[in-house]
C-alpha cells in the first residue's frame, strides 16, 4: 500500500453527541472529514438522523489521550476500598435516609 | 445491511509463542473472553484474533457499500413518492451502517482508504447477494424482506462479539435494520394484498429469483466451514451458519403464507420431528461460482464503486488541500 | 396497457405552487442519482439528506396544489402522471448532474454543488418571503421548508468554497460548472404571468424581485471560493412555462414508467 495514498487520506474524527439538553455527550463513533467544519455538519448527517441529538462535538482522533488498558490496575482499582465515598456506605435512621 | 457468515481468507499459521509474557497476555486474554467480556481498541489481543477481525469487519463493511446498488437502481424509477424516501433513507442508512463498520475496522489500526483499495482491486469479499440483479420493482421489497431479514440474523448475535468496537457498531445497526425488514414486507404485502394480478405476478417472480440466494447469505455448510472454530472460541461467531439457516427459513415460510407467495423449493417441509422446516439442497456450485467472481453482476458492481471512488479523487484531494492552506494561514496569523 | 396523462387546472396560483413544487422534485431526482456514487461515504449520505428534504418539499406542495387544483389528484397522481408539458420546473434542475443524458456526457461534483448552490438559495428566499404568504397552508409549508433550505445553502457554499479554492483541477471544474448552468440562470428572475398574480394576490414574491438578494448572496459565496460569476445570456429558458430542455424527456419516462404500465397499481 503507497504511503502515497494515505497522505490524501482525510483525517479521522471521533464524534460525541448530546442526546439531548441537559445529559452528558456521548461518544458514538468516528468519520472521515477534510476540517473541522465538515466533520460537524457529516456527523450531524451521519449521526443524528433519527434525532438523536441536540448537540454534536467532534475531535481529531489524534487528539485524543487515552488511559493505558495496561494501567487499568493501579489507574482504577485503587477506587475499589474507598467504598466511603458512596452513599449506601453509611447506615442512616429511618427518618432521615432519604438524604 | 449483513454479513455474510464465510472467512475466505488464507488459512493462517499460529505463531509459536515468544515469550513468557506473550503467553501470560494471551492466557489473560483467553480468560476475559471466557468470562464473557469485551476486547476494546487498546487491548492487548493476538494477532490472528486482530486479522481475522479486520478482515470480518472490512468485509461487512465492504458488503453495505455494494449493497447500496442494486437497491439504488430504483431510486429514480420508485412508484410513489412516500416508497422514493422510504428506498433512499434505506440506502443511506446502508451507506451510515458501512461507515460504522469501516470505523470498527479503522480501531484495529487499519486505515479506511487501505480497506477500500483492498475491495477496489478485488481483494477483498463482500457478500455475494449483491451481485444478482433487481430486475422489478418487486425485488427491492423482497430484498428488504429476505435480504435484510437474514441480515438481522446474522447481526444480532454479533451485538455480542467480543471486540466491543464491532459489538457497538452492531447495536447501531441492529437498531436501524428492523424497518428495512418491516418496510420491504409492507411494501410487499400491499402488492399481494391490494395490487393487480400483474404486481402480484411481480412479487412471485421475485421471491423465485431470490429466495435461494438469500439461503446462501449463510454461508457454507458448517462441515464445510473452515475457520468457523477459532472464531467460536474467541467470541466472534456464536452461532453456526446451518443453525442460522434453519432459524432464517423456519421464520421465513410462516412471513410467506402471511404474503400469500409460494417458497420456490418444492421439497419444503415441515418435520414434526425435528420440530423444524425441511429444505430442499443448496445450489454451492452456484455459491462459489457466485463468490469467485462469476455471478450477474460482479463486474458492474465492483466496477460502479470504482468508478465513484476515482471521480472522486479530485473532491477529496481540493477539500485536503483547502484545509491545508487554511490551517497555514491560521498559523502565519 | 398504459394510463393517460391527467390534466391540470390553469389557475394561476395552481401554477406558482407549481413551479416551486416541480423544481424540487426534479431536483430531488438528480440528487438521487448519486446515491450509492458518492466522492466519498459522508457525502453519500448528505446527498441524499438533501433529497429527502427536497422530496419532502416537494410532496406537501404537491399535496396543496392538488387539494387547490379540486379534481380528486393527490401528490402521486401530480407527480407520476401529467404531461412533460405541464411541469413547471426550472429548466436549470433537469441538467445532467451525474449520468449522461441524451447527447449531453453527465456532470460530476462541480455541477452538483453549483446546483446546489444556486437552487438552495433561490428555494430559500422564496420560503422566507412565503412565510407571510396569504395562502395559509403556502406559509406553513414554507417555516418547514426554510429550516432546511438554510443547511441547504450552507452545505453548498462549504463545499464550493473548498472545491473553488482547492486545488487547480477542482478550481478548473467549478468554473466549467458555472459556466455551464449559468445558461439557465435568468430563467430564475423571468417573471410569468403566475408572478403578477402572486404578487397582487399577497401569495408570495416575483421572481424578479429575488434577483437582488440571490444575486448578492452567489456573489459573496464565489468571492470567497475564488470564482468569477458568470455574465448573464441573453437567452431565458422556459421550463417554467412547460417547454422544457431534451433532458426533461428522459426524467419523465424513467421516473413515470412504473405508475404509467400499472395503472390500477397499489404501491
Amino acid at each position: 500500500m503507497s504511503n502515497e495514498t494515505h497522505r490524501n487520506e482525510w483525517p479521522l474524527w471521533e464524534v460525541f453527541v448530546r442526546p439531548k439538553a441537559g445529559l452528558d455527550h456521548k461518544h458514538c463513533g468516528s468519520l472521515h472529514a477534510p476540517d473541522a467544519t465538515m466533520a460537524v455538519q457529516m456527523a450531524r448527517e451521519v449521526y443524528t438522523r433519527r434525532q438523536e441529538g441536540c448537540s454534536v462535538w467532534v475531535v481529531p482522533s489524534s487528539a485524543i489521550t487515552a488511559s493505558d488498558p495496561g494501567d487499568k490496575d493501579m489507574l482504577f482499582d485503587p477506587m475499589e476500598d474507598k467504598v466511603y465515598r458512596h452513599p449506601t456506605f453509611y447506615e442512616l435512621p429511618d427518618e432521615v435516609n432519604h438524604m | 445491511m449483513y454479513t455474510q457468515a464465510m472467512d475466505t481468507g488464507p488459512k493462517e499459521e499460529r505463531k509459536a509463542i515468544r515469550s513468557a509474557e506473550e503467553a501470560e497476555l494471551e492466557r489473560r486474554f483467553d480468560a476475559r473472553i471466557d468470562d464473557a467480556g469485551f476486547i476494546e481498541a487498546k487491548d492487548w489481543m493476538p494477532e490472528h484474533y486482530r486479522r481475522t477481525l479486520v478482515r470480518q469487519i472490512s468485509q461487512h463493511a465492504h458488503s453495505e457499500i455494494v449493497g447500496m446498488l442494486p437497491e439504488g437502481n430504483w431510486v429514480t424509477r420508485a412508484p410513489t413518492l412516500k416508497r422514493k424516501c422510504i428506498l433512499l433513507a434505506k440506502i443511506q442508512d446502508e451507506g451510515g451502517h458501512g461507515l460504522y463498520l469501516y470505523a470498527a475496522a479503522e480501531t484495529l489500526g487499519v486505515s479506511r482508504d487501505e480497506l477500500l483499495d483492498a475491495l477496489h482491486s478485488g481483494k477483498a469479499k463482500y457478500s455475494s447477494i449483491f451481485n444478482y440483479p433487481t430486475l422489478t420493482w418487486a425485488d427491492i421489497g423482497v430484498i428488504g424482506w429476505l435480504v435484510d431479514g437474514a441480515a438481522i440474523m446474522n447481526q444480532v448475535p454479533l451485538t455480542r462479539c467480543s471486540y466491543a468496537p464491532y459489538a457497538r457498531a452492531m447495536v447501531r445497526i441492529c437498531r436501524e435494520e428492523s424497518f428495512h425488514q418491516r418496510q420491504g414486507f409492507d411494501a410487499l404485502n400491499v402488492m399481494m394484498r391490494e395490487g393487480t394480478d400483474a404486481q402480484r405476478a411481480m412479487v412471485q417472480d421475485a421471491v423465485n429469483r431470490w429466495w435461494w440466494p438469500s439461503l446462501m447469505m449463510f454461508g457454507p455448510p458448517d462441515a464445510e466451514s473452515t475457520h468457523s472454530a477459532q472464531s467460536a472460541r474467541w467470541g466472534i461467531k456464536r452461532i453456526s451458519n446451518d443453525d442460522l439457516r434453519q432459524k432464517f427459513v423456519d421464520a421465513t415460510v410462516q412471513q410467506a403464507q402471511v404474503l400469500g407467495v409460494t417458497v420456490p423449493d418444492p421439497l419444503l417441509k415441515w418435520s414434526e420431528e425435528r420440530g423444524h422446516f425441511d429444505y430442499g439442497p443448496i445450489d454451492w456450485a452456484e455459491f462459489w461460482r457466485v463468490v469467485g467472481g462469476n455471478g450477474p453482476c460482479n463486474r458492474e458492481r465492483l466496477a460502479a464503486r470504482v468508478k465513484a471512488w476515482d471521480d472522486g479523487a479530485w473532491v477529496r484531494d481540493a477539500a485536503l488541500a483547502h484545509a491545508r492552506k487554511q490551517a497555514i494561514k491560521k498559523e502565519a496569523a | 396497457m398504459t394510463t393517460s396523462s391527467i390534466a391540470v387546472s390553469n389557475s394561476l396560483h395552481v401554477r406558482y405552487i407549481l413551479r416551486l413544487a416541480d423544481t424540487c422534485l426534479i431536483h430531488a431526482q438528480r440528487l438521487g442519482e448519486w446515491c450509492g456514487h458518492g466522492p466519498v461515504l459522508e457525502e453519500d449520505i448528505a446527498l441524499t439528506n438533501l433529497s429527502l428534504d427536497l422530496l419532502g418539499q416537494a410532496r406537501a406542495l404537491l399535496t396543496h396544489a392538488g387539494a387547490l387544483d379540486g379534481q380528486g389528484h393527490d401528490e402521486d397522481r401530480l407527480a407520476f402522471l401529467r404531461d412533460e408539458r405541464d411541469y413547471l420546473n426550472l429548466t436549470l434542475v433537469e441538467q445532467p448532474m451525474r449520468r449522461d443524458s441524451a447527447h449531453s456526457p453527465g456532470g460530476d461534483f462541480a455541477d452538483a454543488v453549483v446546483r446546489n448552490l444556486l437552487v438552495a438559495a433561490w428555494l430559500r428566499l422564496h420560503w422566507q418571503r412565503l412565510v407571510e404568504s396569504h395562502d395559509g397552508e403556502l406559509a406553513a409549508i414554507a417555516a418547514k421548508s426554510l429550516k432546511e433550505a438554510r443547511y441547504h445553502v450552507e452545505h453548498a457554499a462549504q463545499w464550493a468554497v473548498r472545491l473553488g479554492d482547492g486545488t487547480e483541477e477542482s478550481a478548473r471544474r467549478m468554473r466549467a460548472a458555472l459556466e455551464k448552468a449559468w445558461i439557465y440562470v435568468p430563467e430564475l428572475f423571468a417573471d410569468d404571468d403566475a408572478d403578477a398574480h402572486a404578487a397582487a394576490a399577497g401569495l408570495g414574491p416575483r421572481r424578479s424581485a429575488l434577483r437582488d438578494a440571490w444575486r448578492e448572496q452567489i456573489s459573496a459565496v464565489l468571492a470567497e471560493a475564488r470564482l468569477a460569476m458568470p455574465a448573464d445570456g441573453p437567452w431565458v429558458s422556459t421550463g417554467s412555462r412547460g417547454v422544457h430542455s431534451e433532458h426533461m424527456g428522459f426524467i419523465l419516462a424513467e421516473m413515470q414508467f412504473l405508475q404509467r404500465s400499472h395503472p390500477e397499481g397499489r404501491w
